[in-house]
């Protein structure tokens, strides 16, 4: 199988770590990340209303990219991750969308949802499967007490991203265990980290920022692993008094399979 | 030419393209959203709004431009509405309209040099057109 990438603008620039981790990860699991050779920024949020059509083309073209490739695509970000499965959805069941972005692309062939978009979580958890995960780890990160923060982009809505239990998540805690850590489960790990209000109005982060990391520290957690770089910006940049250290979910991965020299963040 | 609030009422009501008259106004989506504390117009009402056309009512509400798109509300529905569709239509009206940009670039000058450009992407998608 290949496994086509797509890296998303923010991976290239700020969140390089969370990038280079996996692709060393993905080199050593067995499933090497091939980066689309072009690709353009998803829009970083999903164009709700079914008239925006301009906004889902970046998203269709590296669909469309994937299928003469194989037919699937692997994302990481959890933004670029929600806005192409979601564009995807629509172009697989709406049929007034489907239309009008084929009518404007002029594609060979019209592109009608083929390609399979997987985030790479999953395809750690269904192509490698967690428990060869764990027998390739070779320094497991014992006594680490990890909070996932899951956030909303990567769940929600249940019906599209199909990713898990929406409201009851396991798949970074199975992966924390995968790992050798202990997950810790706290109520706030699936509310949003207020997101794009870090542009426009900060005391919102500030005061969910601060219920997300007070949840996970009386919980016992001494870690957040996130797949997100808005997540992780707004846990760090607009934290309270408690500031429990945040790393991306791939780093710990090359951690625990020995890809690095450094620890957590 | 002059658009009625009823006339109004409906282009919102398309661009949202969810089923208001399904809700019961239970306000889970209120006790649900994560910034309900700074909106003027709560979720449950914005959704009242739209069912009862009262556009102006939803066009000048602040609750849109809080609104973080995190679709707790419409994921927790119980009668499958999604306010976050409604938010969605209102700022689309705002922004679509000439000098209706609510984003200055020039006042984000001076943002954390940390902050990723997925923030500001998604930002200028919500505010400006």
């Amino acid at each position: 199988m290949i496994y086509n990438y797509y890296p998303g603008c923010t991976l290239s620039t700020k969140a390089k770590e969370l990038d280079e981790a996996a692709r060393k990860c993905a080199e050593a699991l067995g499933f090497p990340l091939v980066e689309l050779p072009e690709w353009q920024c998803c829009g970083a949020v999903y164009p709700m209303a079914s008239d925006a059509i301009a906004e889902r083309l970046s998203a269709v073209r590296a669909l469309a990219a994937a299928r003469e490739n194989g037919g699937v695509l692997v994302t990481l970000c959890s933004a670029c991750h929600h806005v192409i499965k979601r564009v995807n959805y629509d172009m697989a069941n709406n049929k007034d969308i489907q239309q009008r972005v084929n009518n404007y692309l002029g594609l060979e062939v019209p592109y009608t949802g083929e390609t399979k978009v997987l985030h790479y979580l999953e395809v750690l958890r269904d192509v490698v499967g967690f428990d060869n995960l764990k027998a390739k780890v070779v320094k497991p990160l014992q006594g680490r007490q990890i909070g996932a923060y899951y956030g909303c982009l990567l769940l929600r809505p249940g019906q599209v991203m199909s990713f898990d239990d929406v409201e009851r998540p396991e798949i970074l805690e199975n992966f924390i265990k995968a790992i050798g850590a202990t997950p810790v489960i706290y109520d706030m790990r699936n509310e949003c980290c207020a997101g794009y209000m870090a542009v426009t109005d900060k005391s919102i982060c500030k005061q969910m920022v601060g219920e997300i990391q007070d949840s996970a520290a009386n919980a016992g957690a001494g870690e957040f692993i996130t797949a997100c770089p808005l997540c992780a910006y707004n846990l760090l940049e607009n934290a309270g008094a408690t500031k429990l250290p945040v790393s991306y979910f791939t780093e710990v991965l090359a951690e625990a399979l020995g890809l690095n020299e450094g620890g957590a963040d | 030419m002059v658009i009625t609030e009823k006339e109004k009422a409906e282009m919102l009501s398309q661009l949202a393209a969810t089923n208001v008259s399904h809700c019961i106004q239970c306000g889970r989506c209120s006790a649900n959203c994560p910034v309900a504390w700074k909106m003027d117009v709560l979720p449950h009402r914005m959704v009242y709004a739209l069912l009862n056309g009262e556009a102006d009512t939803l066009l000048e509400a602040n609750s849109p431009w809080k609104c973080l798109s995190c679709f707790a509300c419409a994921q927790r529905c119980p009668k499958g509405v999604s306010p976050a569709a409604i938010m969605e239509a209102v700022r689309l009206t705002a922004i679509r309209s000439q000098g209706g940009n609510k984003l200055n670039p020039n006042e984000l000058e001076n943002y954390n040099d940390k902050l990723p450009q997925q923030a500001l992407v998604a930002a200028f998608r919500k505010y400006n057109k």
